[in-house]
């Protein structure tokens, strides 16, 4: 079973997202990204001011890290809550072809419902220009595929995951991330806003060397990938007793 | 033929100390690990399933350490005590989910096979979350066996089993372990581990007890008498010539209304006491109709355990 991917966990990923209540979410969050661009185009018009502070601040910001934690916390949390991960763990599969099968469901999920709503939200409020689009839906699949990552390692590492990427994402990315200047060394979201900046040619946030924000994303995501595997094969699996 | 083994293993949460220097080593037939609720064997069986590291001390299948070590998976089936599956799947995607892990090279035909074996052929088309909690036991069960293993731990296994659920699986575990699997379960129900198993290993608050066939564990203790029933063709006289014997520490002649006869005997040194008998009866001349032992049940022997 050297293989890097699983076909057998990502199905069961692919299935298991959608039977829970997550699922739905999945749905709500870019529908609730979309209207709101939709609602701002006709209030505001084509304005690139608007048009970027809404992609950036409910899309890059709010949006798509919730869509990466929800999408890979919903494939790790419930089994290892549950011990149902024990079936997949209890196989001579590799423990990282788990975590990379089911990144591969997670990353899926964030090009559905994160990076494609992107493109439209800017489609919907840049018609006139497309590489405002097409510069936020990559920076989102920089940004969302990074997220992953760090989430994967929270979900192994403690079952309040959901709950710490949720404050992660609140007071670290959204609140602390526009206070300090600082915190954009260590902020996924500002290494994606650079990213959108570059390609969109705006200037959402301040200056940092996009060879950085490149590299630093790359290393969050392989680091988070590895570490996961390395967590789940040594991974503790006990009863009530 | 494989073989579990357990050197000097201690498990310890902080300053709770979960298994305390255990060592045994388990072969192939069907051994019970059999102990009252948090005696450890949970905590037991997690390190010989390579779910828990052991704060001190080896578990191996094979001489193959199990924890941190995916391949020995090949060789082992696991039966979790806890009833969570993919209940979004049916049985039979389940199981075949199971094979395609295991890296089998025709996972329909092996799933079937399995499927077939506990008897869920019928059901297997359902969704899991519809199965009773018997149901869900036995998928589980035929997940742990789609690769053929060569050992099988299960961890409480009969738990929720109706009782036909329940004899059907003693079956299969018997069919198992005579098929040269070394399979273990665990138990704290004494009935369970006694018509299943032979061999047993007994786990008191962390430690291990005491190992070997039932009636060899009963014979170990030494200290505690053992009681029999002795039915003769002359009780009194036998009755008087064993107490003279120090391996007999009483006897009580069964007389008296509604009584049926016989002598109720109480012997401290069970060895002693199997020589003595029918050395005096027959050196008496009585005859020995009938000699029964009335604490010779898996009962007695863990009761003594716990209370020890």
């Amino acid at each position: 079973m050297s293989a890097a991917i699983s076909p057998t966990i990502v199905r069961l990923g692919a299935r298991s997202i959608f039977s829970r209540w997550r699922g739905v979410l999945l749905f709500v969050l870019p529908a609730i990204l979309i209207g709101l661009s939709l609602l701002v185009r006709v209030l505001v018009g084509q304005d690139e001011a608007s048009a970027g502070v809404t992609l950036y601040r409910l899309g890059l910001v709010v949006i798509v890290p919730l869509i990466a934690l929800l999408a890979t916390s919903g494939l790790l949390a419930p089994e290892i809550d549950d011990g149902s991960i024990s079936y997949l763990l209890a196989t001579p599969t590799s423990r990282h072809t788990i975590v990379i099968s089911k990144l591969v469901v997670a990353f899926s999920c964030v090009l559905a419902f994160g990076v494609l709503p992107m493109l439209v939200a800017g489609l919907v409020l840049r018609p006139d220009s497309p590489s405002f689009a097409v510069g936020f839906a990559i920076g989102s699949l920089v940004s969302g595929t990074t997220y992953c990552a760090v989430f994967a390692l929270l979900s192994v590492m403690t079952r309040h995951a959901v709950v710490i990427g949720l404050i992660y994402v609140l007071i670290w990315e959204g609140l602390l991330g526009g206070l300090l200047d600082g915190v954009r060394w260590l902020s996924v979201v500002r290494w994606s806003a650079e990213i959108v900046d570059r390609i969109a040619d705006l200037s959402l946030v301040d200056d940092l060397p996009l060879t950085y924000a490149l590299i630093a994303s790359g290393i969050v995501l392989v680091v988070g990938t590895w570490r996961t595997g390395w967590r789940l094969r040594a991974f503790n699996l006990t009863g009530d007793e | 033929m494989s073989e579990i083994k357990i050197d000097h293993v201690s498990r310890w949460y902080r300053n709770v100390v979960a298994v305390n220097d255990v060592s045994m080593t388990i072969g192939p037939g069907v051994t019970g690990l059999l102990g009252p609720n948090g005696a450890g064997k949970t905590t037991l069986i997690a390190m010989m399933s390579g779910f828990l590291a052991p704060s001190t001390g080896t578990v191996t299948v094979d001489g193959q350490p199990l924890w941190r070590n995916e391949q020995v998976y090949r060789t082992v089936g696991l039966v979790p005590e806890r009833e969570a599956t993919f209940d979004y799947l049916t049985g039979r995607q389940f199981v075949v989910a199971c094979a395609e892990l295991h890296g089998l090279d025709d996972p329909g035909a092996s799933a079937q096979r399995a499927i077939a074996q506990i008897e869920m052929t019928d059901a297997q088309d359902r969704s899991i979350s519809t199965y009773s909690k018997g149901m869900k036991q036995r998928i589980k069960m035929a997940a742990s066996l789609v690769h053929d293993p060569a050992v099988l731990l299960l961890d409480e296994p009969f738990n929720g089993m109706d009782p036909r659920q329940r004899i059907h699986l003693m079956d299969l575990l018997r069919e198992m372990g005579a098929e040269g699997r070394t399979v273990l379960f665990s138990s704290h129900i004494l009935e369970e581990v006694e018509q299943v198993a032979r061999q047993i290993e007994v786990m008191v608050a962390g430690r291990h007890a005491a190992s070997g066939d039932f009636g060899a564990i009963r014979r170990l203790m030494t200290d505690r008498p053992n009681r029999f029933v002795l039915r003769t063709d002359n009780d009194r006289l036998l009755a008087s010539v064993l107490l003279a014997d120090a391996s007999v520490r009483g006897a009580r002649l069964r007389t008296g209304r509604g009584a049926d006869g016989g002598i109720e005997l109480e012997a401290s040194d069970f060895g002693r006491f199997s020589e003595v008998l029918p050395r005096l009866a027959r050196e008496h001349g009585v005859r020995l109709l009938e000699v029964t032992p009335t604490d010779e049940s898996l009962e007695s022997v863990f009761s003594y355990l716990v209370s020890s």
